[in-house]
């Protein structure tokens, strides 16, 4: 069952008199479980494909379907509560909410979907727990080192049993060591859980651990290859 | 579905990380809610004095006093001839519809003896009637009667100030006194009523009939004459009919054609009360006014840091947004943000234009009325501030592009 299906996909942006056209009518199905890398050097679209699969923007034209969901007709609102329980987002930079603690943070799809204060606490707790970061909720993130403040995202990501999730670069902060043990909690959440992955990296490394690698080039996919993990 | 409780939580985490710029925009808020109080209860503190003037003073009241006379061409100044008479206040109780009582004055000072104590007062010679038209009752004794007037009695009421100053603690009803050396008994005292709007000491006076002061005291050439007439209308309505009645019936027994001028002058007392009391209350009106503006001033303050606060925030609204903050969940963030605010300083605002007005009627002396409804009238308008000058840069929040909002440095 295709749980991504993005047929045609074109973005224009309107730069003064200048258009860009930065997807050039992209097309791609993915099925529940996939675990899925995109790469593509900076500029190629992939960044502004992961937006519209985020339902964070709209597509210029072209269909996006999201478990059959047709993306194309929802507005703010119903764009919000789709991010809301279908998408968790893990980015880069980890987006954590400053001064708020660990838990908070977890909390935030849950407070968003209007479950009571005592439901929060305990899927969040249960969600860190995921994560290897139990006991840790208190902590600001501040107080965190970069993967554990990574592992807090992943939780958040995960909190609401979101069935896709996004990461932007998940690693691209993150030393090798602790690479490692993010992408090894992807592939766990992968396997044991049939989430479905995708991630943008640089790294062949990082692209490694997924089944299945999108390559993007000036607004096209140039390749689109299944691989056995090594 | 928008969690109140959690965005009050949020709402006061971020105002405690800049506490120093929460307290500052506060403050906007407390000095205007301060001196909204403050103002309005300096300004009802003077209307209500002037209304329990008007009430001492008896209401829909009337006074008509004797005009001036022209004597060889020479116009001599309002009162100095005597014009109205006895006949003339029974007339005007009788005749005129509008008037509910009529009593004739004939005052003066005298000195008043009790034992070795003497004081000087004013000394009101009256009819029963007075005490109606004045709306005084008596602290004690009984008040004096047609038939004292009829038989010209030596009878007298003492007003508190007079009591205070010839008998101390002592009760005087049932005592002798000595005005002008004419023994009077003392029948009766008169409640206390405080100062006139003119600030003259109302319990500093002597009530005694008016046949007795006419005939015993102050000697008239000219029987029957009294020195003013006061009159109380039936109603405010009555007011301006009674005017003119009076007038009517004092032109027809004085015998003045109409080209003549008039021998006497009816005055309005109540009206000229209560144009005072209105001028107060447009007074409050305006100190309200101004001191709003100081309130509007807070909230533009609030406003203007709100503003800062959600372009400070853009991050934190894209993060949101992505884990799927709708727009009205954004919006009530900052709006329960800015409300947060004004109404934390609309409560100190409160306590300071609270004290602040205590700390005005002692230093200044001014007598001040913190009403409950200045209150929550105060607090509910700086309620209303803060959702007004914080729906605005919310409507901004709720705006932003998640996409740009997460790039956002």
């Amino acid at each position: 069952m295709a749980i991504i299906e993005a047929q045609e996909i074109t973005k224009v942006y309107s730069l003064g008199d200048i258009d860009v056209n930065v997807l050039r009518g992209v097309s791609l199905t993915i099925k529940k479980g996939e675990f899925v890398s995109v790469m593509g050097p900076s500029g190629s679209g992939k960044s502004t494909f992961m937006n519209i699969l985020g339902c964070l923007d709209k597509p210029t034209s072209g269909k996006y379907f999201l478990e059959a969901i047709y993306i194309g007709n929802l507005d703010r609102d119903e764009l919000a509560a789709i991010r809301n329980k279908k998408i968790g987002f893990v980015f880069q930079g980890f987006n954590l909410l400053p001064r708020t603690s660990a838990l908070e943070n977890v909390e935030l799809p849950l407070l968003y979907d209007g479950f009571p204060a005592k439901e929060r606490r305990e899927r969040a707790l249960e969600a860190l727990k995921n994560v290897g970061l139990e006991g840790r909720g208190d902590h600001h993130p501040n107080q965190l080192s970069g993967g554990q403040q990574q592992r807090v995202a992943i939780a958040r990501a995960l909190v609401n049993d979101a069935p896709i999730i996004l990461a932007d670069e998940p690693t691209g902060n993150l030393d090798t060591k602790t690479s490692a043990e993010i992408m090894e909690l992807f592939v766990k959440l992968n396997t044991e859980s049939s989430i479905t992955i995708i991630l943008v990296t640089h790294e062949n490394d990082v692209a490694a651990y997924s089944k299945r690698i999108i390559r993007f080039l000036d607004g096209l996919i140039i390749s689109d290859e299944p691989r056995g993990r090594s | 579905m928008i969690n109140i409780p959690s965005t009050f939580r949020i709402s006061f985490r971020a105002l405690r990380v800049n506490k120093m710029r929460s307290a500052l925009t506060m403050l906007g808020i407390i000095i205007g809610v301060g001196a909204v109080i403050a103002m309005l209860a300096v300004g009802t503190g003077a209307s209500k004095r002037i209304a329990e003037q008007i009430s001492s003073m008896g209401s829909n009241l009337l006074i008509i006093l004797p005009g001036s006379t022209t004597a060889g061409g020479v116009r001599m100044g309002s009162g100095t001839q005597p014009t109205l008479t006895m006949g003339d206040a029974a007339a005007i109780q009788k005749e005129c519809p509008a008037v509910q009582n009529a009593a004739p004055v004939l005052n003066g000072v005298a000195q008043v003896v009790y034992g070795h104590q003497n004081w000087s007062t004013g000394i009101v010679g009256t009819t029963p009637s007075m005490l109606t038209v004045r709306g005084w009752t008596l602290a004690s004794g009984r008040p004096f009667t047609e038939q004292d007037v009829k038989s010209a009695a030596k009878v007298c009421l003492l007003g508190q100030t007079v009591v205070d100053n010839l008998f101390g603690n002592m009760d005087p009803v049932g005592q002798f006194i000595r005005i002008k050396n004419v023994p009077f008994i003392i029948i009766g005292v008169l409640a206390p009523k405080g100062q006139s709007p003119q600030g003259q000491d109302q319990d500093d006076t002597i009530y005694v009939p008016v046949t007795t002061a006419q005939k015993k005291l102050f000697g008239t050439s000219f029987p029957g004459m009294v020195r003013i007439i006061m009159v109380k209308a039936k109603s405010t309505e009555d007011l301006a009919p009674a005017e003119k009645q009076m007038n009517d019936l004092l032109k027809q027994r004085h015998h003045i054609g109409p080209k003549q001028e008039n021998d006497f002058t009816v005055r309005n007392l109540t009206q000229i009360m209560q144009t005072a009391e209105q001028s107060t209350k447009v007074m409050t009106l305006l100190l309200g006014a101004i001191a709003s503006v100081s309130l509007l001033v807070g909230g533009i303050g609030i406003m203007n840091i709100m503003l800062v606060s959600v372009t400070e925030r853009t991050r934190e609204i894209g993060i949101r947004m992505a884990m799927g903050a709708k727009t009205w969940d954004i919006r009530l963030q900052f709006i329960i943000e800015a409300l947060t605010l004004s109404l934390i300083g609309g409560v100190a605002g409160i306590i300071v234009g609270i004290s602040g007005s205590k700390i005005l009627s002692v230093l200044a002396g001014w007598s001040t009325i913190i009403s409950p409804f200045s209150i929550l009238l105060a607090f509910g308008f700086s309620g209303m501030v803060g959702i007004f000058f914080g729906f605005y840069p919310a409507y901004k929040a709720s705006l932003l592009d998640p996409i740009d909002a997460l790039r956002y440095e």
